[in-house]
């Protein structure tokens, strides 16, 4: 990395501290915190600089809690049906292991890959990836042709089936287009966490964590320095945003 | 037959035959297009389709045509990049039906797309790392080349590049089956693709499916105009298409083969040949009998050497064959559900870890049949307004004119 | 030089005729009404103005809103002069709270009226959100951004 770059994430980090010293200061989030506590502006686009991913504690996440989805649901105006043709963005999957017995309890979501092969073989460049690394599908230029799905290898995406109404005016979703989870894009751009990452520490579990990869004083990066994590399908090389840890 | 039934303006005159057929196909189309502002007004909800299979009976048909698109020119090609006369006899009829069948397989495809008012930016934005953007670009020069291929055949001016574009022709075709396997042969994340041999074996199965489409075809034009196939072209034509399913069992088998010796890939092995109910009922009953050992069993019988129809039979059977191959590639292999934590039973409330359902609305089955309508109605009007049938200099020399 | 206007057949009389008709179709889009179909009423918008001119929205808001799309969902550049977020939140109409719910709706009046098709809305909310959006007018950031550069 060059000298400028560092010295430009040390601001960014000094910058990051003070926002968070204010943050904390403020009782009722949502009022303080908007307007001030901004990392970049908004004509400022993402940057490469960041890379956003999410630390999951098996361990922690609890059987039967679904808070993570219903937080999920609610931000971007879901359903929360589960029928068979009815989105889901993030899901708690169930894993046992078939010699020994052990379960696993965990939240399932777009990997956000580094390599992701939804975005390698969508035909028009709908499925992309953010300079920050958030997978998206640009439905402005979605075909629904579903290819994306048959290439994932996480099941996240979902394809909208029926004519959908009342929409968040921040999470735009529509008939024919596949869909998946985002980040909670809107809310990492005024540097709030992903919804279910909120929900997960409202609930006292604390199985997620949200964070930047590269900014090596993260929450996140610390973590993952100091305890094994997981990529599910390593063996595949995409080089998830998603990591587990505890299994 | 009677004569009433006539495809050939020229040779008959009478057309009662060919508004039949129209109104045929028209009524089938009509039934798709209905099908289509239906599912485009209220979505696929009202399809069998789900976010775990989501490819269904449309793709199965589509991928069909296409593949059976690029295999049917090989008649042509066999006679120009190989010089074979009696295939030069019927290299216009097979340029033809690579345009008409590539054009229904088409027409579906986009047909069931989640936003087919979109089209426009399927055309206009390109990924090229994607394999299903090439395919597009493929087919799109597939129509180029092969339109000025049938010209080269029409129009005696431009003779000389009949050869050249033959051999262009040919090449592009075995580009875009390969690149119409690499669609599942490059899907990695799942048990039931993610193998190399997907670009070949399509490229087998494409020889095999054209040229019983082919036949098919031939035989139904002979039939309407009273004309009888020549021994000599029969017998060759058996022998060529009893290579072709011959070859297609070989990949096949090999494919599997591979597999089970893949420990990784036992569970989905386990599931195609014995486990998965009409998945495996199909590949073994549909895609190896139907259209493996019992058209070969048709085709080197005694009678088949005098006996036009048993030909016909075995080139039905192919058919059929492969639209059950192709159900079981692209449904059975999304069915199987995605391994994402090997040794591990899954369950969660999105149908992981089990084996996805699927049934077919009667919605995506007329979308699905409109493709091979597409097919009919081009074809019909094309062999009747242009001279097609094919003409053998063995059965009658007077009839030479206009051919090369 | 040959000129066309020495084609036999185009006669003086023919050529008149085509400049006068040309020039009554010219003369048309000048005119207040046409053809017995009312000019759309719009409702006034909530604010004092738009982001812009009215007549250069009107005729540019298309490739405004399409740059803008692309620069807020590729990029993550989220300026709210030019959001379509932002169009809905003064332009929903009174009765519905809606930019398209019905025919006396901003984007339908006219769109009906023009008859060019929009799907928007297939997609997109046609009311404002509950919480108004985060950025206030430009600029949004006080003094406390770092300085980071000029780097988008």
């Amino acid at each position: 990395m060059s000298e400028s770059m560092n010295s430009k994430l040390e601001d960014r980090r000094d910058f990051l501290k003070a926002s968070a010293l204010v943050a904390g200061v403020a009782v009722g989030p949502g009022v303080l915190f908007y307007g001030i506590a901004h990392s970049r502006s908004p004509e400022e686009g993402a940057s490469s600089k960041q890379r956003w991913g999410m630390l999951i504690d098996t361990t922690k996440c609890a059987v039967g809690c679904n808070d993570c989805v219903t937080a999920c649901n609610t931000e971007n105006g879901l359903s929360g049906k589960t029928g068979e043709q009815d989105s889901q963005w993030i899901r708690k999957l169930n894993i046992k292991h078939l010699q020994t017995g052990v379960e696993h309890n965990l939240p399932m979501l777009c990997q956000h890959c580094e390599n992701p092969p939804c975005v390698d073989v969508c035909p028009t460049g709908a499925s992309m990836k953010r300079a920050d690394g958030i997978v998206l599908v640009d439905r402005h230029i979605c075909i629904g042709c579903r290819y994306c799905m048959m290439a994932c290898p996480y099941k996240a995406r979902s394809f909208v089936h029926e004519p959908l109404t009342e929409q968040n005016p921040e999470v735009p979703r529509g008939k024919g287009c596949v869909e998946s989870c985002t980040f909670c894009v809107q809310r990492v751009d005024r540097d709030e966490t992903p919804a279910c990452v909120e929900a997960c520490t409202a609930s006292g579990h604390q199985a997620m964590l949200f964070g930047d990869l590269n900014n090596p004083e993260s929450d996140i990066a610390k973590a993952m320095k100091t305890v094994a994590t997981t990529e599910v399908r390593a063996d595949l090389g995409l080089n998830t945003g998603v990591r587990y840890q505890g299994i | 037959m009677a004569n009433n039934i006539c495809l050939n303006q020229k040779e008959c005159g009478k057309s009662t035959g060919f508004w039949l057929l129209l109104t045929l196909g028209g009524l089938v189309m009509l039934g798709t297009l209905s099908a289509f502002f239906f599912l485009e007004h209220h979505g696929h909800i009202k399809t069998g389709m789900t976010n775990q299979i989501v490819w269904g009976l449309p793709h199965v048909f589509a991928v069909f045509l296409i593949v059976a698109a690029s295999g049917v020119l090989n008649v042509a090609s066999i006679g120009s990049v190989f010089g074979k006369k009696m295939y030069k006899a019927r290299a216009r009829l097979s340029a033809l039906l690579a345009l008409t069948i590539l054009s229904g397989g088409l027409a579906v495809l986009v047909l069931d797309l989640g936003r087919p008012d979109r089209l426009i930016v399927a055309m206009t934005y390109y990924n090229f790392k994607s394999i299903f953007a090439l395919n597009m670009i493929f087919y799109n020069g597939f129509f180029a080349i092969v339109g000025l291929y049938l010209l080269t055949m029409m129009d005696r001016k431009l003779k000389p590049w009949y050869k050249p574009i033959g051999m262009l022709a040919f090449l592009w075709r075995l580009a875009l089956t390969t690149a119409t396997g690499s669609i599942f042969g490059f899907l990695v994340a799942r048990a039931g693709y993610n193998s190399a041999l997907y670009a070949p074996m399509f490229i087998i199965y494409s020889f095999a499916y054209g040229l019983a489409c082919f036949i098919v075809v031939q035989a139904a034009m002979y039939k309407w105009n009273d004309i009888e196939i020549d021994e000599a072209v029969l017998c060759r034509l058996k022998n060529l298409l009893a290579t072709f399913v011959a070859a297609a069992l070989y990949f096949t088998a090999v494919l599997h083969l591979t597999n089970l010796y893949f420990a990784k890939q036992w569970d989905f092995e386990r599931f195609l040949l014995s486990d998965g109910g009409i998945y495996t009922l199909l590949f073994w009953g549909g895609q190896v009998m139907l259209g493996g050992f019992l058209p070969l069993l048709l085709i080197f019988s005694p009678g088949a050497r005098k006996q036009p129809a048993i030909l016909l039979i075995a080139a039905l059977l192919v058919i059929i064959g492969g639209h059950a191959q192709m159900y079981v590639t692209i449904v059975g292999g999304q069915a199987f559900p995605l391994d994402m934590f090997p040794g591990y039973a899954e369950s969660s409330s999105f149908f992981d870890g089990v084996v996805h359902a699927y049934s077919p609305s009667v919605w995506e089955m007329m979308l699905a049949v409109g493709g091979i309508a597409t097919t009919f109605l081009i074809t019909t009007v094309a062999v009747r307004v242009l001279k097609f049938l094919p003409e053998d200099e063995i059965k009658d020399p007077s009839s030479t004119v206009g051919q090369h | 030089m040959a000129r066309v206007v020495n084609q036999p057949g185009l006669g003086k009389g023919f050529r008149l005729a085509a400049c006068l008709g040309a020039m009554a179709l010219l003369a048309i889009p000048s005119m207040p009404v046409v053809a017995g179909v009312d000019l759309p009423k719009l409702e006034h918008a909530k604010g004092d103005k738009c982001v812009d001119e009215g007549g250069y929205i009107r005729r540019h808001h298309p490739e405004l809103l399409k740059h803008h799309r692309d620069e807020t969902m590729r990029k993550g550049i989220r300026t709210t002069k030019y959001s379509l977020k932002k169009c809905v939140e003064c332009h929903a109409g009174s009765k519905t709270g809606s930019v398209a719910a019905s025919k006396e709706d901003f984007c339908i009046a006219c769109h009906s009226y023009a008859g060019v098709k929009l799907d928007c809305w297939d997609c997109h909310a046609t009311k404002p959100g509950k919480r108004p959006s985060h950025q206030a007018a430009q600029p949004a950031v006080p003094s406390l951004m770092p300085s980071n550069g000029g780097s988008q």
